[in-house]
């Protein structure tokens, strides 16, 4: 795939592979990796409401302490965060999946299909996301990470489909598309293999975007309190926190490391999305 | 006499309220026939070329390929259509696909036309056509579109609309973006493959000096109209219509003897302004007479392998017929004379 | 016409920073313009003619950079100008019609304000009446209707924006105006059109214009003096007459043969082979490869360029032997 993106831009790739990409990709690099080595490393049961003394601050055994509930901070970070992320994820891939096909279908094919897509995702935009979906998880009885994916998902996919279908809609217009015709090509053959890879980094791009909105919806939901109650994540640590009125009585040990995680995400996100624009559009690079 | 190839009865095209083919009929003769099409932007030429290769259904009239009307023609007749008749576009750039290499345009035509089955197979086919247009595989195959000049690449185009051994080749401005000093040599490579494979040419372009060069009959064409058609010779070394002698006069030659001049090129500006409900090049004309104004002349047999839609030359004989075709050329026994 | 040069380039180079080293796109060329006089550039795609063009101009953007020489406009040089001096010199004394510039009109204003644009970063404070008077002035001045200042680029048709773009980089009556390919996609009547208001306002204006292209029979219309550039460098320059009757270069002289006439059908081969890469330029002649005259020195040592008549140079090692160009078949080329 690297191959095929350095092949279809001109000129020295390496160059555009410029710092900005590279360090967003390093920071959600090692957040990631932390994600899959730490819960091996640290005991799950340690995480739990009244596993360890509460209320200590870092130090000693407890690195970076423990909350009001009894928990070890350091084992509930490491299981919480692959938790959140595996949620945004998902929300992403599926909102993005959703959103990509949406999009390809409505630009290549026009009429009265482009019409009804289109009308439903504007007007899925205009839409106040956070509301509508605090609404659906407030009436869900038993929340779940998965289920709180999924909903998110539901609102994450419309971006997606219009930046697709602009896209889609140009590439149309170019001469390799008649091409392809007069080649002897089907339209659901000029779709996949003419049009697709072309329209990658478009959706790549709004990937990463993508997540970043779903991850952001996410921890804004749980920390409502309409999280999964049962499971750890970063969203929920912040509503426990709150709750127990961790800042009046200066557990800061409590609410700052989620913050700071949370914090590298997005910084993680927001620089793999400059980055790769830059790389996807060589012309920006000159600014 | 065969059929003709391609057949275009009254055909006229309208968008919205701007005509840009305006009840042509013309047919390509079914033999390696050479035709150019020649006129400015705005002149219908493009539009031609479209309906030609089947990509738009002209607004009136009939398209008919081998005798089959291409409108209610079946899909395995249209099947049949698109591989006999294939196009080279005018953009060297634009038409490749940049995510592949090049080897995707010339295997995609052979897979989808049952030519090959695997890339093997396809692979004689394909170095055999770059042969034939002057590429050799070693610069070419493997590469991607970007690491191409854009001569290599029209020609790369070329040999694309050859894999198929289609029976009429559309070359729509095919080197207008190539450097004025390969265009000759491209187009003498079509000009090959019509002899050396017997594939009929039609050549859309503003460029005479490449017509007079390649191709046996011109049709010049004036917002939408036959202004002047037949033998290149003649419509060219001799034009009558002032369009054509307006055209030929403005070929840019490296011959300082034949420096523009000012005629034809000035009109004053009462008469550019007028509209014309007879000959749609009165504003332009500097030989406008009164009856042009609101009489559109017909055409005439200046000559027996010319025909003129002008005031100007009354004196000739009247068409047989409204086919355009009856003033091209017969085909190959002009060939040895031709060639110095 | 006065003596002195209005713009005099000597030993320019101009490098650009490829990942695979410098190229030399162009490499010391030297030429100087009077007023009134019409110099055409020609070149084959990638002989470093558009890069030469925006040079002139101090217009070379990463990864391209002025390596080298001097450019002389009215005897200061452009290349020690502070910027601000710069901004004050371009469109003033020196415009540029860039390639493709009727892309170039922004497409959501009307050609008036574009205009304005123009004039106003140079003249400030003009007030609207006289920038109206001006703008009419400058569209009668290339043929156009004043109307036309009203309407969006894509109102107009091809040969109209070009028109128009020309009289927006003539809006202050530049003394150089460099066109570079001004006509490549237009019909050939449109074209000659184009050309002679081109014509029309150089001789106006007293100016002396850098035409850029790669159809000698274009630039043989326009032009009174024709420069051949290949791979960097400029391989013969002299009076057109000269040039297309009786040229000194091998590659002058194919180039000539390249084109298509109407007299008469005949085979045209062009030229065999393709230009060096500018970033391993061989030893000796860049055109040694190509040239059916070529011979050992031609590729151990590069010619450097001599005066063979009066105004006209030539850089081959046939001259000062030749008197004149010997015969040759393009057919025998050894690329």
């Amino acid at each position: 795939m690297t191959a095929r993106f350095r092949a279809y831009l001109p000129g020295g790739v390496g160059s555009r592979l410029g710092g900005t990409l590279f360090f967003g990709l390093a920071i959600l690099g090692t957040i990631a990796l932390l994600s899959i080595i730490g819960p091996f490393l640290t005991d799950a049961s340690l995480a739990q409401v009244g596993a360890v003394t509460p209320r200590r601050p870092p130090g000693g055994d407890y690195p970076l302490g423990t909350d009001a509930q009894g928990r070890d901070m350091l084992a509930l970070m490491v299981h919480a965060t692959p938790a959140t992320l595996k949620m945004g994820l998902i929300a992403g891939v599926i909102g993005v999946g959703l959103g990509s096909v949406l999009g390809l279908i409505a630009g290549q094919f026009g009429g009265w299909v482009d019409a009804v897509i289109r009308v439903v995702s504007d007007s899925l935009l205009t839409v106040p996301a956070i509301a509508i979906l605090v609404v659906i998880a407030g009436s869900i009885d038993r929340m779940t990470t998965g289920i709180m994916a999924l909903v998110v998902a539901s609102l994450s996919w419309m971006f997606t489909t219009r930046t697709v279908r602009a896209q889609v809609l140009t590439i149309r217009e170019r001469g390799y598309i008649e091409v392809a015709r007069v080649n002897g090509e089907t339209p659901m053959e000029i779709l996949f293999r003419e049009v697709m890879p072309n329209v990658m980094p478009y959706i790549v791009a709004s990937f990463v975007g993508t997540v970043s909105a779903a991850i952001l919806a996410i921890i804004g939901l749980e920390a409502l309190g309409l999280g999964s109650q049962d499971e750890m994540t970063l969203g929920n640590t912040i509503y426990w926190a709150q709750q127990s009125s961790a800042v009046l009585r200066g557990f800061w040990w409590w609410w700052a490391p989620p913050i700071v995680v949370i914090a590298m995400i997005f910084v993680g996100l927001f620089l793999t999305s400059v980055g790769f624009d830059r790389f996807a559009n060589p012309r920006l690079e000159r600014r | 006499m065969t059929a003709p190839l391609v057949e275009l009865r009254g055909v006229k095209q309208v968008y919205g309220g701007f005509t840009a083919l305006d009840t042509l009929t013309l047919s390509v003769p079914d033999r390696a026939a050479t035709l150019a099409i020649a006129g400015e932007s705005g002149s219908g030429k493009t539009t031609l070329a479209r309906i030609l290769l089947g990509f738009i259904e002209p607004t009136q009239g009939e398209v008919r390929y081998r005798g089959k009307d291409i409108a209610t023609m079946t899909k395995a007749e249209r099947f049949e259509f698109r591989r006999e008749v294939q196009p080279i576009f005018q953009d060297p750039f634009d038409v490749f696909n940049p995510f592949y290499r090049i080897d995707h345009v010339l295997e995609m035509p052979l897979f989808r036309f049952g030519l090959a089955r695997t890339k093997a197979e396809a692979r004689p086919l394909i170095e055999d056509a770059l042969e034939r247009v002057g590429l050799r595989k070693q610069d070419t195959l493997g590469r991607f579109p970007h690491e191409l000049s854009g001569g290599q690449r029209q020609r790369i185009m070329v040999a694309r609309a050859v894999l198929l051994r289609p029976r009429l080749i559309v070359a729509d401005e095919p080197v207008s973006m190539v450097d004025a000093s390969l265009r000759a040599t491209i187009l003498d490579e079509i000009r090959d493959l019509n002899r050396n494979l017997g594939i009929a040419f039609v050549y859309i372009t503003h460029d005479l000096t490449t017509a007079f060069q390649i191709c046996d009959d011109i049709v010049v064409l004036y917002q939408g109209k036959v202004a002047e058609a037949g033998a290149v010779e003649r419509v060219i070394g001799a034009p009558k219509h002032p369009y054509s002698q307006l055209l030929v006069s403005s070929i840019p030659l490296p011959d300082l003897s034949r420096r523009w001049g000012d005629e034809g090129m000035e009109v004053p500006a009462e008469q550019s302004d007028r509209r014309s409900d007879g000959c749609r090049f009165a504003p332009r004309c500097p030989h406008v007479m009164a009856k042009c104004w609101s009489v559109d002349p017909a055409r005439s047999l200046a000559d027996p392998d010319r025909a003129v839609a002008c005031h100007l030359d009354t004196d000739g004989a009247p068409l047989s017929g409204e086919d355009i075709a009856q003033v091209f050329t017969e085909g190959d026994a002009n060939e040895a004379a031709t060639h110095a | 016409m006065s003596g002195a040069a209005v713009l005099d380039v000597q030993d320019l180079d101009v490098v650009y920073d490829t990942a695979s080293g410098p190229a030399r796109a162009v490499n010391r060329v030297s030429f100087a313009l009077r007023p009134c006089q019409r110099l055409g550039l020609i070149g084959e795609s990638g002989s470093g003619k558009t890069t030469m063009g925006t040079a002139l101009m101090r217009l070379t953007r990463a990864p391209g950079r002025i390596a080298g020489g001097r450019i002389l406009l009215d005897g200061a040089d452009i290349l020690t100008l502070s910027p601000r001096e710069l901004r004050a010199t371009r469109l003033r004394d020196i415009a540029l019609i860039p390639q493709g510039a009727m892309s170039a009109l922004n497409p959501v204003m009307r050609l008036r304000a574009q205009m304005v644009d123009a004039i106003l970063a140079h003249e400030p404070g003009r007030s609207k009446v006289e920038l109206d008077a001006r703008i009419s002035e400058l569209l009668t001045r290339v043929g156009l209707d004043p109307v036309v200042a009203d309407r969006y680029p894509h109102e107009l048709s091809g040969g109209m924006k070009q028109r128009a773009v020309m009289a927006i980089a003539t809006s202050l009556s530049p003394k150089v105006i460099v066109a570079d390919e001004p006509t490549s996609a237009l019909d050939v009547v449109v074209q000659r059109q184009v050309m002679q208001t081109l014509g029309r306002l150089q001789a106006g204006l007293g100016a002396a214009v850098v035409l850029i292209g790669h159809d000698m029979g274009l630039i043989a219309q326009f032009a009174d003096t024709v420069g051949v550039m290949y791979a960097g460098r400029l391989v013969e320059i002299g009076p057109v007459a000269a040039m297309i009757e009786a040229p000194r270069h091998p590659y002058t002289q194919l180039l000539i043969d390249s084109l298509p006439g109407i007299d008469v059908k005949r085979r045209l081969t062009g030229i065999p082979g393709l230009p060096p890469p500018l970033v391993t330029l061989p030893d000796g002649c860049p055109f040694a490869p190509r040239c059916p005259l070529a011979h050992d020195r031609c590729r151990s040592e590069l010619p450097s360029p001599q005066t063979v008549a009066p105004e006209h140079r030539v850089a081959c090692h046939l001259y000062p032997e030749h008197e004149s160009l010997p015969p040759f078949r393009a057919a025998e080329a050894t690329a």
